[in-house]
């Protein structure tokens, strides 16, 4: 049994042992569960893939005179700005103005809010388009100008749905091609794709929420943040297989950090034709190992953790709740999948080498000495639901 | 008679040569078999063409000799499919969608992506599918 001060003092002494979810079960094999949990400290965990509830609030300083801004567009790219003056909020998945979206469909939704949040993360100069009503004390009207990140006061982000615990696999059982935010799905069965880092994720190798809570700190795109809250459609009470993996979505993270620490190349603008665009991320989490059995948790591999097979065709848009079968990450890394007899090739909209150079840059942090625990300020929900909408026809 | 040889070559026709039969004299004259791959001519009537050229590397040799005074661009990268290395992420979503497994994972442990540039046969299907636009076309 360790504690958060006896790992901190290890990091700070540069002396920490720190592995990554990749590579602890070969480790733990060696050399045992007990003596493993003596010596390791850290093991990094890490996920990279589009994460379509991203954003960030930008804040652009004042102008001379003043406007208060109820309307802007960053590079055509619609921003909430239903805020204070010159604050505003920039969602990933925002269209850029005048997209025709799947007016022809399949719409190739080339440019939107996840590439402006890339554009500012790379350093690039960006067009302000701001509107505003004219008060007495806001009297300006309008305003174009050009900005990087670093004209901004602030740009942090703030996700509120990042880090899903675990994914359907997506498939498509009818004769004609599906557009999805899983991609492309090619008729008659002809692809299947998931979207996980397995036993590299976050959530995964975490399952009942021991060590990751509110406040743990995370390694955003190379920004140091944190967990603020759990994130949306968050629910712990799932159905779970005999390692405590959910058989489904279950837990969700929402972070935050500041986006001026972040590197541009796991901040990743994402177009998927037909569906819309969105943001990938980079994000790597530390699982302090306190005992043995976080340890073990930390040890699950691609063959212990199955996803749902979803048919995108039919069963996910009528939210019917059918699953077609279940395979594990083992079975899906392989590229062929087999549901109902049916060989299926297997694509992938999750980067497990991202994710792993994620976990090895945080591993690195931490052996430096760089990147200190803490332990959360209030643990995730231990029982928790996700409702669905009800359609109602009257108030009452 | 020399072995045969198959080049995979882009000609870039500019726009006062695309009304030429070209091709029909690499056949006719110069015994080459010439498989297209893809062949556009743009609005500005400038053209692309990219193709496998089989025969003799002598009679490859003349014939590109022949081509050239034309003043048609041969580029032997071969290729009028881009792969950016520094856009992809090795996510994965182009895997499925690849007929000849041009694009594959290069090593099972790490899960990068490779692209095999003589396995390409210029098929597009990679450009609508890569949610990062790592895959483009040059024309």
């Amino acid at each position: 049994m360790k504690t958060y001060e006896e790992i901190n003092a290890r990091i700070e002494a540069g002396k920490a042992v720190v592995l990554t979810a990749d590579e602890i079960m070969d480790y733990v094999d060696r050399k045992g569960l007990e003596a493993a949990a003596e010596e390791v400290d850290v093991v990094t965990t890490a996920t990279f893939g589009p994460m379509c509830s991203s954003g960030c609030f930008l804040n652009f300083g004042h102008s001379t005179p003043r406007i208060r801004i109820s309307e802007a567009w960053l590079e055509d790219v619609l921003l909430y700005t239903g805020i204070a003056a010159v604050d505003a909020y920039l969602g990933a998945t925002q269209l850029r103005h005048n997209d025709p979206a799947n007016m022809d469909y399949p719409g190739e939704f080339k440019f939107g809010g996840g590439h402006v949040i890339e554009a500012l993360v790379a350093g690039k100069t960006l067009q302000l388009f701001a509107l505003s009503y004219g008060t007495d004390d806001y009297p300006k009207r309008e305003i174009r100008t050009y900005i990087t990140i670093h004209d901004l006061n602030q740009a942090i982000m703030v996700n509120p749905r990042n880090c899903y615990q675990n994914y359907n696999v997506a498939v498509n059982s009818s004769d004609r091609v599906i557009y999805s935010y899983m991609g492309q799905l090619q008729p008659n069965f002809g692809n299947a794709n998931y979207c996980s880092a397995g036993q590299l994720s976050p959530l995964l190798n975490d399952p009942f929420f021991e060590t990751i809570g509110i406040g743990t700190p995370v390694w955003l795109a190379g920004a140091r943040g944190h967990v603020y809250a759990e994130g949306t459609q968050f629910a712990a009470d799932v159905p779970r297989n005999e390692h405590g993996i959910p058989l489904g979505g279950a837990g969700t993270l929402a972070l935050t950090a500041d986006m001026k620490q972040m590197r541009a190349e796991f901040v990743r603008g994402v177009s998927l034709r037909g569906y819309g665009v969105s943001l990938a991320l980079g994000i790597a989490i530390p699982i302090p190992i306190l005992s043995p059995e976080i340890l073990r948790r930390t040890c699950i591999r691609d063959r212990d953790i199955s996803a749902p097979v979803v048919d995108y065709s039919s069963d996910y848009p009528e939210n019917t709740g059918r699953i077609l079968g279940r395979v594990t990450y083992e079975q899906l890394r392989s590229g062929e999948i087999t549901i109902k007899g049916r060989k299926i090739p297997v694509g992938s909209l999750s980067s497990y080498a991202k994710a792993l150079e994620a976990a090895h840059l945080l591993a690195d942090q931490i052996r430096r000495g760089d990147f200190a625990l803490n332990p959360p300020i209030a643990p995730l929900p231990a029982r928790r639901t996700c409702k669905p909408m009800k359609i109602r026809t009257r108030r009452s | 008679m020399s072995a045969t040889v198959t080049r995979k070559l882009m000609f870039f026709f500019p726009k006062c040569e695309c009304e030429k039969p070209i091709i029909y004299h690499l056949v006719k004259d110069y015994h080459l078999v010439v498989n297209v791959f893809r062949a556009k001519v743009t609005p500005d009537a400038e053209g692309y063409l990219v193709l496998d050229l089989a025969g003799s590397e002598e009679d490859i040799e003349r014939a590109l000799e022949y081509v050239r005074k034309f003043k048609v661009t041969i580029s032997a990268s071969t290729k009028g499919l881009r792969w950016d290395r520094a856009l992809c992420t090795d996510c994965g979503a182009c895997l499925t969608h690849c007929p000849t497994k041009a694009l594959r994972v290069a090593d099972p442990a790490t899960r990068k992506i490779c692209f095999e540039d003589d396995k390409c046969i210029e098929c597009l299907a990679c450009l609508k599918v890569c949610p990062f636009g790592a895959c483009a076309s040059v024309f």
